[in-house]
């Protein structure tokens, strides 16, 4: 039997790329295809019946042909558009970065269930939410844990002993934790307080209640923020771009650039 | 590169390759073109040659609106008879011929060159909202445009400069959006209905 020459699909819109004069590829996470990119033909012209459903950070069923070397986009229904998340800078940026990540961290072709799952899940929250800091660095846990790359938060990589309540050391490329004892036989390592380990703990447990009572320190929300921002960074082997604008806006956020003045110049 | 291993005299392979790397343009194109103009008179090769440098050696930024012009400033920002109360902020200067189409903006422009985009690490940095926030410094602009693309990225270029713009007590506009004219309600997408429903007007 001929294979079929259109396929439905449902996925999660993470980014688009101009294409020619009117055209664009769009980049859909999608649960049966893992990654999956297309062309959207005509979607910059106004009156595309594409367009809309297309944006990054939709939800959308499509119809896609199979094409000669890229598949083409026939028809896009708007599953959910997250509303309240497209209107919010803040919120709008976050969704942003989970985009990128996902979009960095996964492959074209492999089955992608559970990390579309994750995505769908936390940009549902993250449309509702109001503690997206806290809802970020889960989403990072759970995608490394999915993707193999958990990171071992219970005894040392290099000796194995369970890790005393002190302060101990984070190797990225151990890809865990090493006791004061083992530090330099891991290659680089970033000190980590007790705390900071704690929290990363309990987000690896997936321990909602406790996680909802949270309260976190601005000092140990960053650590843990750096901390695994440093191991994503050391995995991909790339820096996760739209983290520059989310620390833009919350430096602009504690201290909103005065009236007339440019917005903080920085280096 | 295909031009590389085209077997053609060399300032004809070299032309070939030139054409094809322009945006739009492949191998079998800039070959098609480089020989319309090895077979076109003189004078047409010349007049192109000046077209193309006319437009790197003559043209600049202006230096208020950020436009791209001959003559700095540049005839709208030059312009009496225009409303200098109002500025239209556009991503591109392309955006600029879009509207005065229309006939219905009499004020002015500002070119931001590009939109915020995150995931391709496009700060406010890399815009001309520096040069946008120096225009309004003494307080003679009431109102701005924001006319950015309706797109993910376009909004979020708007957000940013309206939490930029709003403490400075400038009136900031977006423009409207709704369905195009000629559509069709039925194939219409969530966000764009539901937006012109906010936006519906008594008549």
């Amino acid at each position: 039997m001929p294979a079929p020459r259109v396929y439905k699909a449902e996925g999660i819109v993470l980014k688009g790329r101009e294409l020619g004069e009117a055209d664009r590829i769009v980049t859909l996470l999608t649960p049966q295809y893992g990654k999956l990119r297309a062309v959207a033909k005509g979607v910059r012209k106004p009156r595309s019946r594409l367009a809309g459903n297309l944006e990054p950070l939709t939800h959308v069923a499509v119809l896609v042909a199979h094409g000669q070397s890229l598949d083409i986009i026939s028809q896009a229904q708007t599953l959910e558009a997250f509303r309240p998340l497209r209107e919010d800078l803040w919120r709008l940026s976050c969704g942003l970065y989970l985009a990128e990540l996902v979009e960095r961290f996964t492959v074209e072709g492999a089955e992608g269930h559970p990390v579309y799952q994750l995505l769908l899940e936390t940009l549902t929250r993250l449309a509702l939410a109001t503690r997206e800091e806290l809802l970020l660095r889960s989403f990072e846990i759970e995608l490394l844990d999915h993707l193999g790359f958990r990171p071992e938060l219970g005894q040392c990589i290099a000796c194995r002993r369970a890790l005393e309540p002190v302060e101990n050391f984070f190797s990225p490329g151990g890809g865990g934790m090493a006791c004061p004892g083992c530090r330099y036989k891991v290659g680089l390592t970033r000190p980590v307080t007790v705390e900071a380990l704690k929290v990363l703990r309990l987000l690896q447990r997936r321990d909602a209640t406790t996680l909802a009572r949270l309260r976190l320190r601005r000092a140990l929300a960053a650590e843990v923020e750096l901390l695994l921002r440093e191991y994503i960074a050391y995995i991909l082997e790339h820096d996760v771009q739209s983290t520059v604008f989310l620390d833009r806006l919350r430096r602009e956020a504690a201290a909103p650039p005065a009236g007339g003045r440019p917005a903080a110049p920085t280096g | 590169m295909a031009a590389d291993y085209v077997p053609a005299p060399e300032p004809v392979a070299r032309l070939i390759e030139a054409f094809n790397r322009l945006p739009g343009i492949g191998p079998k194109t800039a070959a098609r073109l480089t020989y319309h103009i090895l077979r076109a008179p003189a004078e047409e090769a010349r007049a192109l040659t000046e077209a193309v440098l006319a437009v790197k050696e003559r043209l600049r930024y202006c230096s208020l609106c950020q436009n791209i012009t001959e003559h700095d400033p540049c005839r709208f920002c030059q312009d009496p008879q225009r409303d200098s109360s109002a500025i239209c902020v556009v991503e591109e200067p392309l955006d600029v011929l879009a509207l005065e189409r229309t006939r219905g903006f009499k004020g002015l422009y500002h070119v931001l060159h590009g939109v915020i985009d995150p995931m391709d690490g496009i700060g406010p940095d890399e815009l001309k909202i520096r040069e946008l926030l120096a225009r309004l410094r003494d307080g003679r602009v009431k109102e701005v445009v924001l006319a950015t693309n309706p797109n993910l990225e376009g909004e979020a270029t708007a957000m940013y400069l309206h939490k930029l713009l709003a403490p400075l007590g400038v009136k900031v506009t977006r423009l409207a959006r709704g369905l195009p004219a000629g559509g069709d309600v039925e194939y219409a997408d969530e966000v764009t209905l539901a937006r012109a429903l906010e936006g519906r007007r008594e008549m």
